[in-house]
């Protein structure tokens, strides 16, 4: 292997053709190719200007609720006897999670556009709802796809979304999980081209989606950054994240990519372990590939199929991540960990009888890499995790496994 | 390589009518049956075969290809195997242009050079890579033509004259006309819109422009066919090899006629296109 040279920042990619290293890219159809370059224009134009910016940061305040607070999770700390933790609570935003911070965003911009319905696709639901809660907001019709086994498992984000007025299509292909639900949003947007704004989830998919959706989540890490500085007066040693497509996590990362010392882990769903199939560590145990528009690691067989993973948490149940992760794995800069099922329902548990807290499946991920660490860490250490969602949507998954009736 | 492909338009031109272009999933529904298939298809009547390289998510297609794709990968198709399926029928055909036509992932995981190398021993003329637009040339265009393998462009309507210059740059063989904005299988678009669309993208290009999605007859392949160098047909044939599938999916004892039927219908079609646009 060829040693990649360290860029000065970490912070500067992806190139003009959105690439972050070999990751990244335009695979798309050519039809689709000439609206992800008006995206793009729109974007650029869009960010700098600072009527956008105020308008975003107003409905930041008023309507999510920012800025999210930073938490010393104080018994979770003394009960593991090391690292001090600290969450960061993007599960108190509006609609539950960090989702939102991206559908406002996105949700201008088709505005901008002059676009007039909105499509979507989900795994979690949370997306779905975020993308649900904005559509109906701004007055726009909204399509959400969700693999059929997702409506199942997810059944009251898919009310809500009902409730909101989205059409919530249940997709059969495949497993009927996200990756499936993703196939058919493109599906429907190659069809649609006048008037759709395809509102992607997560930082993945061709240029710009993985940069746009970073920048409109890396609130979650500036705040973090300057609440923590506030806090303890210094940066923290590691901060951990969930990763599915990895937007929760790009956006608290991506502030501190150039902090030296500070540690970055994204933790992987490992569903029930790496030997099988049964999992969804794209990183740890996938391979280079092109899927959605991005070169990116993904779980394939030797033919270059895509493999349907698992995960007990829907939101992780993708068999790729964004680009932007597989770069700084390559490089070194952030390291990728799996969790177990089990570890993560475990962690589920333990948050929930320590502080009061019930968090989503998918944060419980990242927990649970924080229970394991933070024991063997110094009392004057600090984990900042990023507390992505809240489990009301996963009591009925969790109740199934604990045999327990809600 | 690309000698076979030009000398079936310089052919077709002389004959004063347009290709018939079929397309069919490799290995749909095993791989004997789908040899049979391949084999079959000059006979009926068709001028250039589409070889489809069946992929787990297929993006642009509706779906009739999607699930002639898992009936492939179900019955143990792989790109290796799809390369074999064309080193076969070349063994009786020297002369039929092979197109392979997929997404780029498998190619990328095959490896690229190592692809082209063994599409070229294969027999293959051209590729089209549906999720490789122009921005991504230098993955596997530019390599392809470095060999001598056509790469052939998707145009579609949403490429407009502004675009259409960069679409065409590396573009050989032929360009192929996606005649609406959607998944294949569709329903046919209005040949009016089709002939100007065509006559447009022949403003910035001498090459052969075929146009396919939503070809399904005779009577659609005429009327697309006045209009174009060629006719690209392929739900519909994928759509013939499902209906003649036993219950349980396996090739039924006509799989291999029936298509043979459907395409030498579609032959008529293309052969009574151009009276049709001497009228």
């Amino acid at each position: 292997m060829n040693e990649t040279p360290k860029p000065n920042s970490f912070r500067a990619g992806p190139d003009e053709d959105g690439r972050f290293g070999i990751f990244g890219g335009r695979f798309v159809a050519e039809t689709l190719m000439p609206l992800i370059l008006d995206l793009q224009g729109e974007w650029e134009k869009a960010k700098n200007d600072p009527a956008f910016q105020a308008e975003l940061a107003d409905l930041g305040a008023h309507y999510i609720g920012r800025p999210s607070p930073l938490y010393f999770a104080e018994r979770l700390t003394e009960h593991l006897g090391g690292a001090k933790i600290y969450f960061k609570r993007e599960e108190l935003n509006h609609t539950g999670s960090h989702k939102i911070n991206n559908c406002i965003g996105q949700i201008l911009l088709a505005k901008r556009m002059g676009k007039t319905r909105i499509i979507a696709e989900t795994g979690a639901g949370q997306h779905g709802v975020a993308s649900a809660t904005v559509a109906a907001r701004f007055g726009f019709p909204c399509v959400v796809y969700m693999g059929a086994t997702d409506v199942e498992r997810q059944a009251p984000n898919v009310f809500r979304m009902k409730l909101l007025g989205a059409e919530v299509i249940p997709v059969t292909a495949g497993n009927g999980t996200l990756k499936d639900a993703m196939n058919e949003a493109l599906r429907d947007w190659v069809t649609n081209v006048d008037d759709t704004y395809y509102l992607i989830g997560t930082a993945a998919g061709p240029h710009p989606y993985p940069e746009m959706v970073r920048d409109f989540q890396s609130v979650i890490g500036t705040e973090a950054r300057a609440q923590l500085l506030e806090a303890e007066g210094k940066l923290p040693d590691v901060v951990i994240a969930a990763v599915g497509g990895g937007s929760n996590a790009i956006g608290i990362f991506h502030p501190f990519l150039d902090d030296q010392s500070v540690k970055i882990v994204g933790v992987e769903a490992g569903g029930r372990g790496l030997q099988g199939v049964d999992h969804c560590a794209s990183i740890t145990a996938g391979s280079p590939g092109v899927l959605h528009g991005n070169r990116t690691y993904l779980l394939q067989d030797g033919d270059g199929q895509i493999l349907e993973g698992h995960s007990v948490s829907a939101g992780l149940d993708y068999p790729g991540i964004g680009p932007e992760h597989s770069w700084l794995h390559s490089i070194g800069r952030a390291e990728y960990v799996p969790i177990m099922d089990q570890e993560a329902l475990d962690a589920f548990q333990v948050l929930t009888r320590l502080e009061g807290i019930i968090p989503a499946l998918e944060p419980s991920h990242a927990l649970a890499e924080v229970i394991k660490r933070a024991p063997k860490m110094g009392k004057d250490e600090i984990i900042l995790m990023n507390l992505s969602g809240r489990g009301d949507k996963d009591i009925f998954t969790v109740a199934k496994i604990l045999g327990m009736e809600v | 390589m690309t000698i076979r492909m030009d000398n079936r338009f310089a052919a077709l031109k002389a004959e004063g009518r347009p290709a018939l272009i079929t397309y069919f999933m490799g290995g749909d529904p095993d791989f004997e049956t789908s040899l049979g298939i391949m084999k079959a298809l000059p006979g009926a009547g068709a001028d250039i075969i589409e070889l489809g390289m069946p992929f787990s998510d297929p993006m642009a297609d509706g779906p009739a290809i999607q699930m002639a794709g898992q009936r492939a990968l179900k019955g143990g198709q792989t790109l290796a195997k799809t390369l074999e399926l064309a080193r076969r029928f070349r063994e009786s055909d020297a002369e039929t242009p092979i197109v392979m036509m997929g997404y780029y992932n498998p190619i990328y995981v095959y490896g690229v050079e190592r692809f082209l190398d063994d599409a070229i021993a294969s027999g293959i003329d051209g590729l089209i890579v549906v999720d490789l637009p122009p921005e991504m040339d230098d993955e596997l265009c530019i390599p392809a033509l470095a060999k001598g393998v056509n790469f052939i462009r998707l145009a579609t309507p949403t490429t407009d004259d502004k675009r259409l210059p960069a679409v065409l740059k590396n573009t050989s063989g032929f360009v192929y006309y996606v005649s609406m904005n959607g998944i294949t299988g569709s329903a046919l678009p209005d040949p009016s819109l089709v002939s100007g669309a065509v006559n447009r993208i022949k403003g910035h290009t001498a090459l052969p422009v075929c146009v396919g999605f939503g070809v399904k007859t005779a009577d659609h392949a005429k009327a697309i066919g006045a209009a174009a160098d060629g006719v690209v047909v392929g739900s519909a044939i994928v759509s013939q090899i499902a209906g003649s599938l036993t219950k349980d999916g396996k090739a039924g004892p006509d799989t291999v006629a029936a298509v043979a039927t459907l395409v030498r219908g579609l032959a008529t079609g293309v052969r009574a296109a151009r009276l049709v646009a001497a009228e």
